[in-house]
């Protein structure tokens, strides 16, 4: 990873060479705003301001206070609102100033966006996106992952990308997507990172994940920041011999089961990685799935990296010890080598 | 007043009902109540799974507020407005299907009572049983309508025990920061399940929670079918002019338990006698007698329709399947299964660059402290055309001796909102004391140096308008409610506060 100093004022998105995360978001939603009227983005100082972490910067300019409404500190409006917005055909995205903030507003959520098709056949095509992750010293409210209440409930889609080209083409198809769907955006990923962009309108599909790195000995299974510890770690682990194979799950609901079970068929063991809490993280849900579709073909336990069962600590070594890194998932890989 | 006591339900100029209206009035009325009876025997009878909530002595709020409204305007039921579904135009089979459980129901078994809504030709949006959540919703369909030119006015409930929600709260301000075409129903029923208004709330009227945020509010007396209808119709009316959002408290009462389960034990004898009296069904049917609006012949030929529909729509849902068991598997995601697409009733052009496009920036003018404009909210939408304020509202000479039974908390509000007093401001304070001018965002009377200075958006000319004053003038709560018939016959205070000789108001406040 490659750290670059933070982008606070620019005021366009730049149209050529490598960009960050949040640029590739921004574009994302300047691109979607162009396309179609019916996508207007909602939350909290993301006008003027251009929202906490600029992801936003320069939409009310072009835009306007109609299609980029700023609202009071109240979460459950904001889901509220764009929740009725979408009744109507509009295609609200809805900022998170923190994911930490989804708490206030997890009854609106999961009660009334997250059933409203499944109950009255009302579609509900608004995105929730919001900053997430650890890292960063955040503290306890400004670092969760709080993804696994939401992949538990049914009518959500989950995106957590982990690369700007991803980011920006899932955000797309998230906001062309008939459903809900909550976008979690790794803020220690937000500038550390540069990517080029694929040419034109381009979207990556929902429900997809991708194998980052071909391996033969045994499976790591990540996502969002985890996603680049692993590789990491397989870089480590390749020069002790042992080739691992690294996925990036992408989305998180629905879970692309197919592209985990093939690929511990062929290398007969798995890791997971996550960076949320190790109980009832969606660690144990892998495991149970590849218990399921692939017991057969496993050679080892299925292991995990995860956080600590804590709230996120603030200051460094407790952040550190808090999260996994690179050495504990090597220490990981190495064990489960062993079988 | 010198005037017959029943004149004042209907001589409201803004929204005279024609005869064939005052019918349709009664029609919804009583079929909600027989469908809720047959209800009731259907749930003895184990027909109907789940639970079921009475709407018994509220019938007029369901149909007077929802017959205020459009074809074109949206609601959000909550399970005691089954009258307001059936003025939607929701036929009677859906409710007794959804109750039933059956596969041939709105939510086809997967959800009971009220929980269905028709976002394409209804315009309705399904409530869910956490209170307090449609007021948000409601607000972004009320915001949407407004961007893609609509005109719409979105409106929904909630009872007094939903007004101590988070939402409730969250929901108002995003609403009245954005000065959303929004009107809300503060269905005071006086019991949140077991607990009376007063162990909820230490204010007399739930409508004064309006004023916290700058929505103006008026109270109704909700068994009064033609009061809740006119005072529905004006919120309705200011809200498509650009001038909401709106709250109306309606005093009435549940006269069953929270559902069938409940028998209510907790509530005073007295109290179900004093509303009993006032039930709406009865107090409508005489009104419409002594007005010779109708005769018997009228309605026994309507209650006859009534019969005869609920017959066929009742075996209808009776004879109905429940779904097959596989339903359950189903419908999670849209997998295109919906077309998604926005009735555009503007031009695109005018919210894409560059129309759309702004200087994104704040200037002193702005903010409230330095400007009016600024107060009275907005994002920034196009205003629609302005239409004249309600005769009742505009001609406070004529109209003091029509005004129906409905108290209002807060003044006639301005009509243009750059130039004068915006009217939440005004709100509640003007009420009582009109000498001491309610003044922006805590700099309170006692402040002195503001008060004086032309910053204070009182001292400004448009303040001293004679017609503002008028209105001011004109607030004398007590005195419109007193001439309501109904308020003569039971409160012994004539002539003022008709509803602190409540039996439950004194229940509460020892």
């Amino acid at each position: 990873m490659s750290h670059t100093a933070p982008n606070l004022s620019s005021k366009t998105v730049p149209t050529s060479g490598p960009i960050t995360m949040v640029d590739a978001i921004r574009q994302a939603m300047f691109e979607e705003m162009e396309r179609d009227p019916a996508v207007v983005a909602i939350g909290e100082d993301i006008g003027v301001y251009g929202g906490a972490f600029k992801v936003t910067d320069g939409l009310l300019a072009k835009f306007g206070r109609e299609r980029v409404i700023e609202t009071p500190i109240a979460e459950t409006a904001i889901i509220g609102a764009a929740c009725g917005m979408s009744f109507l055909g509009l295609r609200p995205v809805a900022e998170m100033q923190f994911i930490d903030f989804i708490a206030c507003c997890f009854n609106q959520v999961t009660n009334f966006v997250a059933k409203s098709h499944y109950l009255w056949g009302a579609p509900v095509p608004m995105v929730i996106r919001g900053p997430s992750g650890g890292g960063v010293h955040g503290g306890p409210f400004h670092s969760a992952n709080p993804e696994m209440y939401f992949v538990h409930t049914p009518g959500l889609k989950v995106i957590y990308p982990s690369t700007p080209s991803d980011a920006k083409g899932l955000l797309k198809s998230a906001i062309r997507d008939n459903n809900p769907v909550l976008f979690f955006e790794h803020k220690y990923l937000y500038r550390r990172l540069k990517e080029e962009m694929p040419p034109g309108d381009y979207t990556v599909p929902i429900g997809k994940a991708i194998v980052r790195r071909p391996g033969r000995d045994l499976t790591i299974v990540s996502y969002a920041a985890m996603a680049h510890t692993s590789m990491e770690a397989a870089v480590e682990l390749a020069k002790e011999g042992i080739e691992a194979e690294v996925i990036d799950l992408r989305t998180l609901l629905p879970l692309d089961k197919d592209t985990i079970l093939s690929s511990v068929k062929k290398t007969n063991k798995l890791l997971v990685v996550h960076e949320d809490t190790r109980t009832g993280g969606i660690a144990g849900e892998i495991a149970a799935l590849v218990f399921e579709g692939a017991f057969d073909d496993l050679d080892g336990p299925v292991a995990r990296v995860t956080a600590l069962d804590t709230p996120v600590p603030y200051s460094p070594p407790l952040e550190e010890r808090f999260l996994p890194n690179t050495e504990k998932v090597v220490a990981a890989a190495r064990e489960l080598a062993k079988y | 007043m010198t005037q017959s006591p029943n004149q004042s339900l209907t001589q409201s100029t803004a929204s005279a009902l024609t005869r064939e209206q005052h019918l349709d009035l009664y029609y919804y009325m009583q079929l909600n109540r027989q469908l809720e009876e047959r209800m009731v025997r259907l749930f003895r009878q184990n027909k109907i799974v789940g639970g079921l909530y009475s709407s018994l002595g509220q019938e007029a709020v369901s149909v007077g507020t929802c017959y205020a409204l459009e074809k074109r305007d949206w609601i959000a039921p909550m399970i005691r407005n089954i009258g307001a579904l059936l003025v939607k135009g929701v036929p009677p089979r859906d409710i007794f299907t959804q109750h039933m459980a059956k596969f041939t129901s709105p939510t086809l078994g997967k959800d009971g009572t009220s929980h269905f809504g028709d976002l394409k030709i209804r315009h309705i949006v399904s409530p869910i049983s956490m209170l307090g959540d449609l007021i948000p919703v409601m607000t972004g369909v009320a915001m949407a309508g407004r961007y893609l030119g609509q005109n719409i006015v979105a409106l929904t409930w909630i009872g007094d025990g939903g007004t101590s929600t988070g939402a409730f709260h969250e929901g108002l301000g995003l609403a009245a920061s954005q000065r959303a075409p929004f009107v809300l129903i503060i269905e005071n029923n006086q019991w949140a399940y077991s607990t009376p208004v007063s162990r909820q709330v230490p204010i007399q009227n739930l409508a004064d929670r309006g004023a916290a945020y700058g929505i103006a509010s008026v109270i109704v007396d909700g068994n009064d079918v033609v009061a809740v209808y006119q005072a529905s119709k004006e919120a309705v009316n200011e809200c498509r002019a650009g001038r909401g959002p709106r709250i109306i408290e309606v005093k009435t009462m549940r006269m069953r338990g929270h559902a069938q389960h409940d028998p209510a034990e907790y509530v005073p004898k007295e109290m179900f006698d004093y509303w009993k009296a006032r039930d709406p069904l009865t107090l409508y049917e005489k009104y419409l007698t002594e007005n010779k609006i109708w005769d018997a012949a009228a309605k026994s030929e309507i209650d006859a329709r009534i019969e005869r529909e609920l017959d066929v729509e009742q075996k209808f849902a009776e004879d109905s399947p429940l779904p097959p068991p596989e339903l359950a598997e189903e419908g999670v995601y849209c997998d295109g299964c919906h077309k998604i697409e926005a009735d555009w009733k503007r031009a695109k052009s005018e919210v894409t660059p560059p129309r759309s496009s702004i200087d994104p920036t704040w200037r002193l003018k702005d903010l409230p402290a330095y400007t009016q404009a600024a107060i009275a909210g907005g994002n920034g939408a196009k205003i629609p055309a302005q239409t004249p304020p309600p005769a009742s509202v505009a001609v406070p000479t004529a109209a003091a001796a029509t005004v129906p039974a409905v108290q209002k908390s807060a003044p006639a509000p301005a009509p243009e909102r750059a130039e004068t007093q915006p009217e939440h401001l005004a709100a509640g304070v003007a009420a009582e004391d009109p000498a001491v001018p309610r003044v922006p965002f805590g700099r309170g009377p006692k402040d002195k140096a503001f008060r004086q200075s032309p910053e204070n958006p009182q001292n400004k000319p448009a303040y001293s308008r004679a017609s503002k004053e008028k209105s001011f003038s004109r607030t004398q709560p007590e005195k419109s409610f007193s001439k309501s018939p109904r308020n003569k016959s039971f409160g012994k205070n004539a002539q003022g506060k008709p509803f602190t000789k409540n039996p439950q108001d004194k229940q509460g406040r020892r």
